[in-house]
């Protein structure tokens, strides 16, 4: 199992304990995490699953990648450098642990 | 035998290199799902070698619609290829000379697509959703309160556009009392002669010029402006990456805001009073539980699909679902088809609308493209019925919708409706 923190705008804090090897958007959207929707189903195709990765955590996910990712973020609100797609981080277990925030509203 | 179950038994028997899922008659006579079906079940990347637009290949799986839509690098968008819908003549105005052509961010590929898209969408994000929020519903009231109760009228004009039409002006600031020439140039710029908005590419050219101008009009008031509104037209005027757009590609843009925003929502608005009729256990459920109107409204987007297919042209050899397809090669995502697919959906005919994961459709597109007024479509959608489970016990359809002719807009010209108190 690996546990991961989703942290609303307002503060508010999600922790789910999921299996490992599924993505940090299907954790929320199995667990009912307000915030990310998951329109495109995991594609990196609609950028309803915008993530801030923790900075502390960014080293461990690392940096959104080239291709489809970066190219929907283009569009997406309030990018950082910490920005992901949550679809595109897969759980593995050295990512127990891991805190997400999250934007104030996906687009 | 009804003229119907003829055209399904054809959908069955007829060659399949000879099925043809562009023509506008299966569209408008609603029969094309099972033309759909049978190509998803025995050749889901089908060619077809002969059609009014030309040869083109149809996708019609919902993955292999979404590999297409998300390798925007392979299947391009650009106008100067063909741009994003079957009919090329839409793009260049029949190709007569004179002929109006427009471009705009939709039919673009990146670099230029994202600048000019990044320019718009501030208007349509979240923040500005919220803001729009009072002025939606106090609309949407004011149009429900003057409906008559108890008598028929046509739901597509009396509310669908009217609707449609005031969000568009509020968005462009346009001369309030002047919103159905909106209307109209919607229907204009994406009807091709015989399909009965205009006659000839002439008057459609004729047509689009005096939107040209009258925008060209508006854009020169404000562009002068000391403070900048907060309108379209305004972010338009100011922003480093539009305000040296040549004419046509004002036009355009423009164009496809007016389209984008009109044609699409205007439709589903329809289609859900449609939809909720056909099942009135569906109807039941919203009400014994308005908190359902949050799915139910993905839903009927997708049992809608206002907009039937998106166009990409090949731009390299590749391969798709065990298909070469050729570089130049025209190639339609029948998002209408991949809604429908019993491998990515869950009773897909049917209209569920407390389906698990509702958003999970095509409607939108995916990926560079995706609709950038997605949010705004489903808040005026969600107003909408909040506000009509508020006012009506029952919407009951009087007769049969009289449907549009197009394989783009799967709209409806009239809906006879009864409202009940």
């Amino acid at each position: 199992m690996t546990r991961v923190s989703f942290v609303e705008a307002g503060g508010k804090i999600h922790a789910v304990d999921v299996e490992s090897g599924i993505s940090a958007m299907e954790a929320a959207v199995r667990n009912n995490v307000p915030g990310i929707d998951g329109d495109c189903g995991g594609a990196a195709a609609c950028a309803t699953c915008h993530v801030h990765v923790d900075p502390s955590w960014i080293g461990k996910t690392g940096p959104a990648r080239e291709g489809m990712e970066k190219d929907m973020l283009e569009f997406a609100e309030d990018v950082q450098e910490t920005s992901r797609l949550a679809c595109q981080i897969k759980l593995t277990s050295d990512l127990d642990g891991l805190i997400l925030r999250l934007p104030e509203k996906q687009h | 035998m009804t003229v119907a179950t003829f055209q399904a038994d054809a959908a069955d028997t007829m060659p399949l290199d000879k099925i043809d899922v562009s023509n506008p008659d299966l569209h408008q006579q609603d029969i094309v799902g099972a033309y759909f079906k049978r190509l998803r079940n025995e050749d889901p990347v089908h060619y077809c070698a002969e059609s009014a637009y030309g040869p083109y290949w149809s996708v019609t799986k919902y993955n292999d619609i979404m590999h297409v839509d998300t390798n925007h690098h392979i299947y391009s968008s650009e106008a100067g290829l063909g741009g994003i819908v079957i009919d090329d003549s839409l793009q260049n105005g029949g190709g007569e000379e004179g002929g109006i052509s427009f471009s705009n961010f939709i039919s673009m590929d990146p670099p230029r697509h994202d600048e000019q898209r990044k320019t718009v969408s501030p208007i349509v994000a979240p923040a500005n959703l919220a803001k729009l929020e009072s002025t939606i519903r106090e609309r949407v009231c004011r149009v429900l309160d003057s409906l008559p109760v108890g008598k028929e009228f046509n739901w597509v004009d009396a509310v669908s556009i009217e609707l449609t039409t005031q969000m568009l002006a509020t968005l462009f600031d346009f001369p309030f009392e002047e919103r159905r020439k909106l209307t109209r140039w919607s229907d204009v710029a994406t009807s091709a002669p015989g399909g009965g908005i205009v006659d000839t590419w002439e008057q459609r050219t004729q047509e689009l010029m005096e939107c040209g101008f009258y925008f060209q009009n508006l854009w020169n008031e404000r562009v002068n402006a000391k403070e900048p509104g907060s309108d379209l037209i305004s972010m338009l005027a100011h922003s480093p990456a539009t305000r040296n757009m040549p004419p046509e590609e004002f036009l355009g843009n423009l164009l496809l805001l007016i389209v984008g925003g009109n044609d699409t929502t205007r439709n589903s608005m329809t289609g859900g009073v449609l939809a909720f009729h056909k099942n009135p256990n569906e109807f039941a459920k919203l009400k014994a539980n308005p908190a359902l109107i949050d799915s139910a409204v993905p839903e009927i987007i997708r049992w809608q699909t206002p907009l039937p297919h998106m166009r990409r042209t090949a731009v390299a050899d590749t391969e798709l679902g065990g298909k070469t397809i050729r570089k130049g090669d025209k190639v339609i995502m029948w998002y209408l088809s991949g809604n429908r697919d019993e491998t990515a959906i869950d009773r897909p005919d049917e209209f569920i609308i407390d389906r698990a994961r509702p958003r999970q459709h095509l409607s939108f597109g995916f990926g560079i493209h995706r609709c950038v007024g997605n949010r705004l479509a489903e808040m005026q959608l969600r107003i909408l019925w909040e506000e009509i489970l508020a006012r009506f016990s029952r919407i009951e359809v009087l007769g049969e919708p009289q449907r549009v002719r197009s394989n783009f807009v799967r709209g409806y010209a009239t809906l006879p409706v009864r409202l009940h108190a």
